[in-house]
């Protein structure tokens, strides 16, 4: 028995908690502890080391467009389980936790806005929903938005997040990329502007639609950002992945993106871009 | 076909067998035995054909990964005459898990591509096991729109595991080249036509599957992740690959009471690797007969009902809670004049999206 050896400190069952409003949380990457309130009001962003929380859909609309501005479009769609999958556990009963747990009815929002004095198109992903992974129901809204914007000449900002289609439904969801794909190809041809959000994180089926069709596409700092995932890389590759691998900063440097805007100068960085290629509509905004 | 017998093949191949030991036993012994050897090849072809009426999805994934089956190339050099590769994406590499060209089938003038597979072990390193890079997508988008600026109908043939994932892959942005496809085909304003051949391996195969017409092997299967990647996650082990095709909807007869695909393009008995002769006539009379439908149809009404194709695509509810929104009945197509040859359309019936209210 080592006489020096480590003790072995028994720090009992504490369960780790969802910590609720107005308690203190750690950040996973400067490992400092923050107050919840004071982490909110920085709209997620650890004030310690500028680390970038996920936020979800509500707080992602607040920090982008004017207050109270968000009028959501196609509230009433619903997910329906087509395919009755059952896995472990049944589609529907995930679909039920996850309407419980985030009170939305899916894993995105699409509305109008304005922002910086432009109407806009946005559309807002939650990854708390079912890690916004896309369904018919993500496309549909999605398509809608873009045909509504091509209709009405609104520019869209998309903010993205997502694990990538949505296993329960199939291919009806793999679809979806095709289907919002061929909304952004009309909404393009009719010369409007879209903007593309990359949030963590933002990965298959979704990157490889609407995520990376914008006229520009921004990244939040440190975001992981790919089409596969890496542990499927490794198995398939066995092959070392770089450092840094499909983060933001990543895709910066091998062009595969615009640029990396911190949350905080988010919405001016866009009303900037806004203003340029949505010029001539401003004044009509109002 | 030594060494590539499925599981589910054996009663055939253990019948096969039994006529060998009889045909050589006819052979060495002189006595006449060919009533029994004709009552035995019946037998073979009964249980080919039971086999083959019942398998099960994930037996039908098995099918459409068999070694054996017609790949790309060989659909091309038996459906079509005077084919011209073409190479590259300009940017990069020329992608061999993506091939095209131009070529003719019948008296139509075709830009065909597709994914390529390989047989042997140095063709599979060659076109890496079907899985495309980035160059491999951008090449078939230069060759369609090459198709589109010379007024030549798109024929792509799908047969893929899925596109390469790897570190290469990723940073030459193989989900953009995807992506950009996806949206660039609902503006190309020449017919396309997909055919699902093999495997219809997710975003890979999706990006060369927008068209005006999908088609899909009758042991074809198109899925949102392949069988065994469902199951490691839904069921956290990949031994349940057969559950997880079961559940995925992602037979070719899945695709039409879904919505998403127009038609069944019958197998050979015992699968298309079983008589890769027939299966490429059949294939190639399903290829002229919407080639020749679509063709009568405007650029602008083409553009039109592709985009309203997909459109309909997906299954959700809307309006006040308990009432679900439906896609419309796929409509029938009015452009399609007395087809010539045959009809093999698969029965109406089993065309309609079934109500699952």
């Amino acid at each position: 028995m080592p006489f020096f050896g480590k003790r072995k400190y028994s720090t009992g069952k504490a369960k780790k908690r969802d910590i609720p409003d107005g308690m203190w949380l750690k950040c996973p990457a400067c490992t400092e502890i923050i107050f919840k309130r004071e982490l909110d009001a920085a709209f997620g962003v650890c004030p310690k080391c500028e680390h970038h929380f996920q936020i979800d859909r509500r707080m992602r609309i607040s920090l982008l467009s004017e207050e109270n501005s968000f009028q959501e479009w196609d509230t009433d769609l619903r997910s329906i389980d087509s395919l009755n999958f059952t896995g472990l556990e049944a589609y529907t009963t995930k679909l039920e936790e996850n309407i419980k747990k985030t009170g939305e009815k899916d894993a995105v929002s699409c509305g109008e806005a304005m922002m910086g004095g432009h109407r806009i198109a946005l559309g807002v992903m939650d990854f708390k929903f079912l890690g916004a992974s896309m369904g018919s129901v993500v496309g549909e809204k999605i398509t809608r938005m873009f045909e509504r914007a091509t209709e009405e000449k609104l520019p869209v900002l998309m903010s993205c997040t997502s694990g990538g289609a949505r296993m329960y439904e199939g291919m009806l969801s793999l679809m979806q990329m095709a289907k919002t794909s061929g909304a952004i190809a009309r909404h393009s041809q009719a010369s409007l502007p879209y903007i593309s959000l990359l949030t963590h994180p933002t990965m298959a089926g979704v990157m490889a639609s609407f995520a990376t069709l914008g006229d520009v596409i921004i990244a939040e700092p440190g975001a992981l950002i790919g089409f596969a995932g890496a542990r499927v890389i490794k198995e398939t590759t066995q092959q070392d992945l770089p450092e840094g691998f499909q983060k933001a900063e990543f895709l910066l440097e091998h062009g595969l993106i615009d640029m990396v805007v911190p949350r905080n100068e988010l919405k001016g960085e866009i009303v900037k871009l806004l203003d340029y290629m949505n010029g001539s509509s401003r004044d009509q905004g109002q | 076909m030594p060494g590539y017998t499925l599981p589910f093949e054996k009663p055939i191949i253990e019948l096969e067998e039994k006529l060998k030991e009889l045909e050589s036993f006819s052979e060495t012994q002189d006595i006449d035995v060919s009533l029994e050897i004709e009552r035995m090849q019946e037998k073979i072809e009964e249980t080919r054909r039971k086999v083959y009426s019942e398998l099960t999805p994930w037996q039908k994934v098995q099918v459409a990964r068999h070694p054996l089956r017609p790949y790309t190339s060989d659909y091309i050099e038996d459906i079509a005459t005077d084919f011209v590769e073409l190479h590259g994406d300009r940017l990069h590499a020329d992608d061999r898990a993506i091939i095209g060209g131009m070529a003719t089938i019948d008296s139509h003038r075709v830009m065909i591509l597709g994914t390529q597979k390989g047989r042997d072990t140095k063709a599979n390193l060659e076109c890496n096991f079907g899985c495309a890079y980035p160059e491999g997508y951008r090449k078939a988008l230069r060759l369609m729109k090459m198709a589109n600026k010379f007024r030549i109908p798109i024929v792509t043939l799908i047969d893929t595991p899925g596109a390469f994932p790897g570190v290469e892959s990723e940073e030459r942005h193989i989900a953009e080249a995807i992506a950009v496809n996806l949206r660039e085909m609902f503006t190309l304003s020449v017919p396309i036509i997909v055919a699902v051949i093999g495997e219809g391996g997710s975003g890979g195969a999706l990006g060369i599957g927008v068209g005006d017409r999908i088609l899909v092997l009758e042991h074809a299967y198109y899925s949102v992740i392949s069988p065994e990647g469902c199951a490691a996650i839904l069921w956290k082990d990949r031994a349940f690959a057969d559950k997880a095709s079961e559940a995925l909807r992602l037979t070719a007869n899945d695709l039409i009471e879904f919505g998403l695909a127009d038609e069944v393009v019958p197998e050979p008995f015992g699968g298309a690797h079983a008589n890769r002769e027939e299966m490429s006539a059949t294939l190639k009379k399903h290829l002229i007969k919407h080639l020749k439908a679509v063709s009568k149809i405007s650029p602008d009404q083409l553009l039109q009902k592709r985009y309203e194709k997909f459109r309909a695509m997906g299954l959700f509810a809307s309006g006040p809670e308990g009432k679900q929104k439906k896609p419309e009945p796929k409509a029938k197509e009015p452009e399609t004049t007395q087809d010539e040859g045959e009809s093999t359309q698969i029965p109406e019936s089993e065309k309609q999206t079934k109500d699952k209210a």
